[in-house]
């Protein structure tokens, strides 16, 4: 069986699975839009969640929230059910099929055997849609690939049933509602409002300020944890910044995006000057990358370095935060 | 970022004939989107991770090989599992997989027990059970 579905290739997975599932059900929202009205742009730092041997830095939201808030402030409903049984799971998702639902779910990277073997580590955040059922094979749509894809039933159950942090325990969503019309300006504030708050938030491992504090710990690692571990720990940055479905630049170019369509709704020319200022910044994360990807590469020994990516990184946080205080400012 | 500059390095995606898609800006510096094959930066990230990961399970194979440790050590590391990983794929609690980590508790343990560890690692039972450091 197989659910008429017109794939739509992403910059980042959860964006691009709400984008392709609404505009199935005939509203047609762009990726930056979902991504800004689900308050998507972020910065988190868990020091005591290992991710790949180093700590967790994550340049997005716990996954599923970026569409649940977009889903509440457009005003449509979402259905979500997470499973303990695979073989609940496993029909569940096959009665959706047979009623023409195209599927959400999330699911581990390390079984999507569509990737390349470089990219397969147990990240449980990844999101994609399945459309279709044959005799052997799931029809799947990855936004963050080309094209439709394939995964055999087995290896469909091993992915939705991954383990380790965040482990989505078979769960599939789908919108179940759909308005007619939503209120586009408001629901554009209201994510707006919410990412200046994330993003000024007053704690040390969120937002500008989870910035700054990774930046002041880049030194320090180099100093106590030796050069190996300060190397992982900055390769680890990059990849969650520059990683299949960042979008580049930690997902800046999505939010600069995102800033320009919602210049012209809200007939607002401020925020079209924020979203050159918010490109400028996504360069300088990406110069930040290309910088910290030399010192890992040349295993440079000087301590210097360190001190310099570090300076690197909080003069992004200052822009950032000024950024954030104007944007705040402009929707008001 | 310009959309004629999109990175188009070699790297781990184009290997395979994949493509990332990225927002860029255009001439008139309105976003549009871009398809790009891959980024130094960014594949010297990963290279890095990998060869970290390469290293723990070069590491681990000598320590087997020592009899240090049991194939369980070496399967977790070439899996890239982690004991929190491994834990969540077999059911058990962390402490007892520490203690399935030595030669000689791995040696004792039951065709059952060892099931559960073969069928996390993708492998056969007898492929854990007659593993061999070489």
């Amino acid at each position: 069986m197989e659910v008429g579905f017109t794939h739509h290739q992403a910059a980042h997975c959860e964006n691009g699975v709400a984008s392709n599932l609404l505009k199935h059900n005939g509203f047609d929202i762009s990726e930056p839009m979902i991504f800004g009205i689900g308050s998507g742009l972020f910065f988190v730092y868990i020091p005591f969640l290992k991710v790949n041997h180093a700590p967790a830095i994550s340049y997005r939201p716990m996954p599923g929230t970026i569409f649940n808030k977009a889903a509440k402030r457009l005003g449509f409903s979402v259905k979500r059910v997470k499973f303990s049984n695979p073989k609940a799971a496993e029909k569940a998702l096959d009665d959706n099929l047979k009623n023409n639902i195209p599927t959400g779910l999330q699911v581990g990277v390390f079984g999507l055997t569509y990737f390349p073997d470089e990219y397969r580590f147990h990240f449980n955040a990844h999101n994609c849609v399945v459309y279709g059922k044959t005799e052997t094979d799931y029809l799947v749509s990855d936004p963050v690939m080309e094209t439709v894809t394939t995964l055999t039933h087995k290896d469909m159950e091993k992915v939705r049933f991954a383990k380790g942090a965040f482990a989505p325990k078979g769960q599939m969503y789908y919108p179940t509602s759909i308005p007619k019309k939503s209120d586009l300006p408001q629901a554009i504030t209201k994510g707006i409002k919410e990412t200046c708050r994330d993003m000024l938030a007053p704690v040390p491992f969120v937002g500008v300020k989870g910035i700054r504090t990774v930046a002041k710990l880049i030194p320090k690692w180099a100093a106590k944890q030796g050069i190996k571990k300060a190397n992982h720990y900055l390769a680890q940055i990059v990849r969650m910044q520059e990683e299949i479905g960042t979008g580049g630049g930690g997902f800046r170019f999505i939010y600069a995006a995102f800033l320009q369509e919602a210049s012209v709704i809200l007939k607002n020319e401020q925020l079209k000057v924020l979203s050159l200022e918010m490109t400028k910044i996504g360069d300088l994360w990406r110069d930040f990358a290309v910088n910290a990807s030399r010192v890992y590469k040349n295993r440079s020994t000087q301590t210097d370095v360190y001190n310099t990516l570090s300076k690197e990184m909080l003069h992004i946080a200052d822009l950032e935060e000024a950024f954030f205080k104007k944007l705040k400012k402009a929707i008001s | 970022m310009k959309k004629n500059e999109v990175p188009q390095d070699e790297g781990n995606l184009s290997k395979s004939n994949m493509k990332e898609l990225v927002y860029a800006t255009d001439e008139n510096g309105n976003y549009t989107t871009e398809l790009s094959s891959g980024w130094e930066p960014k594949t010297i990230a990963l290279s890095n991770s990998l060869e970290d990961i390469n290293e723990r399970v070069a590491e681990a194979l000598m320590r087997v090989k020592d009899s240090k440790s049991s194939p369980i050590v070496y399967f977790m590391e070439v899996n890239r599992m982690d004991i929190n990983i491994l834990a969540g794929y077999v059911g058990m609690w962390k402490w007892r997989i520490k203690k399935h980590f030595k030669p000689k508790v791995f040696a004792g343990l039951s065709d059952r027990v060892l099931s559960r560890y073969a069928e996390a690692f993708n492998i056969s039972l007898s492929e854990l059970k007659k593993f061999k450091a070489e």
